[in-house]
């Protein structure tokens, strides 16, 4: 009996952040090459000089992903020079999500400046292979040589309503710990999202 | 006589007080409604009137509602809405909708610190249904419908 609390405890100390068919930090991250809004395909190979990137799920129509976009232009804007540029990924499926359209990409980029690229996931295998389960997301990766390791899994920070009210700002404190050399703590959240999209 | 008659009758049929939504912060969520050991049954849907695949299965909640005894199964619709939002949003969808299930809304946007309190396996998508009584316990971290929560519900109710 004690044998199985015991596996039970582990299982779910170690369960959240495996789930079946995703990443956890510390596992190695695929690149992809996905449509970007201004047509070109884009892959985190092509950027030269980074020491990582800060991968987000995130979609046109969830309130959530709405309500982050601002903190999301701003965290591009201090990162990227400092290595870490955002790279916005839209998971859904637009027959099930017609405002998460390709167009729809196209006018909310413009809409917004984004100084980041807004990727489609086309075939719906990237969110897929990182275990995004809701929008917004984050995976921030950290650059090892020609590898991309998962550091942190989770959200930007805990509270989406209020950024005034923000008193974890868990993203910015990953980065912050990358680049000092340190590990990020805690390396995985949740928040409350919108569910993906798909058939 | 007969006025009162068919007004007392109408009561019956009305939607619940839609004016008085309850807005609460997780910790009376928690004590008010995960920690029940009593015989009931509770049926708890998180969903938001913005979520299209949560206003869908709504209806098959409202069905749930009304085929129990509420002293069986109870069901609770627990909205992520926005609370400045409910004027404009929330009463208007469940007006429209003739939901007459109880409603709240969870207010509490410090979502990491309470998620898995819900369920450990919950990504934090909408919709989700957490369904329980003292002796069972089943978390989904999807869409449903009617037919599989009845299901569950046949199977772990207290008669």
């Amino acid at each position: 009996m004690k044998k199985v609390l015991i596996l039970i405890l582990l299982g779910n100390l170690i369960l959240p952040g495996l789930k079946a068919g995703g990443y956890a930090p510390g596992d190695k991250a695929s690149d992809f090459r996905l449509k970007n809004v201004d047509g070109n395909y884009i892959s985190m190979a092509d950027y030269e000089d980074t020491r990582g990137f800060i991968i987000v799920f995130t979609t046109n129509h969830c309130p959530y992903a709405q309500a982050y976009q601002d903190r999301l232009i701003d965290l591009h804007n201090h990162y990227a020079s400092r290595g870490f540029p955002v790279i916005a990924i839209n998971p859904n499926d637009p027959a099930v999500s017609p405002g998460d359209s390709f167009e729809e990409m196209q006018k909310r980029s413009l809409e917004k400046k984004y100084p980041f690229p807004y990727l489609f996931d086309e075939h719906q295998t990237v969110y897929r292979m990182y275990g995004a389960e809701r929008t917004p997301h984050i995976f921030l990766l950290q650059k090892e040589g020609n590898e991309y390791l998962v550091r942190y899994i989770g959200a930007i920070d805990n509270n989406y309503k209020d950024p005034e009210q923000v008193t974890e700002k868990y993203l910015e404190d990953a980065i912050q710990a990358l680049l000092e050399g340190k590990s990020p703590d805690p390396a995985f959240t949740k928040a409350i999202g919108c569910s993906i999209k798909t058939r | 006589m007969n006025i009162l008659f068919l007004l007392t009758i109408l009561r019956f049929f009305e939607p619940e007080n839609t004016e008085q939504i309850k807005v609460i912060d997780f910790e009376s969520f928690r004590t008010g409604f995960l920690e029940r050991r009593n015989d009931t049954l509770y049926v708890i849907n998180f969903w938001a009137s913005w979520c299209l695949p949560c206003r869908e299965e709504l209806p098959d909640f409202e069905k749930l509602d009304r085929t129990f005894p509420k002293k069986q199964v109870r069901v609770i619709l627990v909205s992520l809405d926005m609370p400045d939002q409910l004027e404009a949003r929330l009463i208007p969808f469940l007006e429209k909708n003739h939901i007459s299930a109880e409603v709240l809304v969870l207010d509490d946007p410090d979502f990491n610190s309470w998620i898995n309190e819900i369920d450990s396996t919950w990504g934090g998508g909408i919709p989700a249904t957490l369904i329980y009584n003292k002796n069972n316990r089943v978390f989904l971290d999807r869409k449903t419908n009617y037919e599989e929560i009845k299901e569950i519900v046949n199977q772990i109710v207290i008669p």
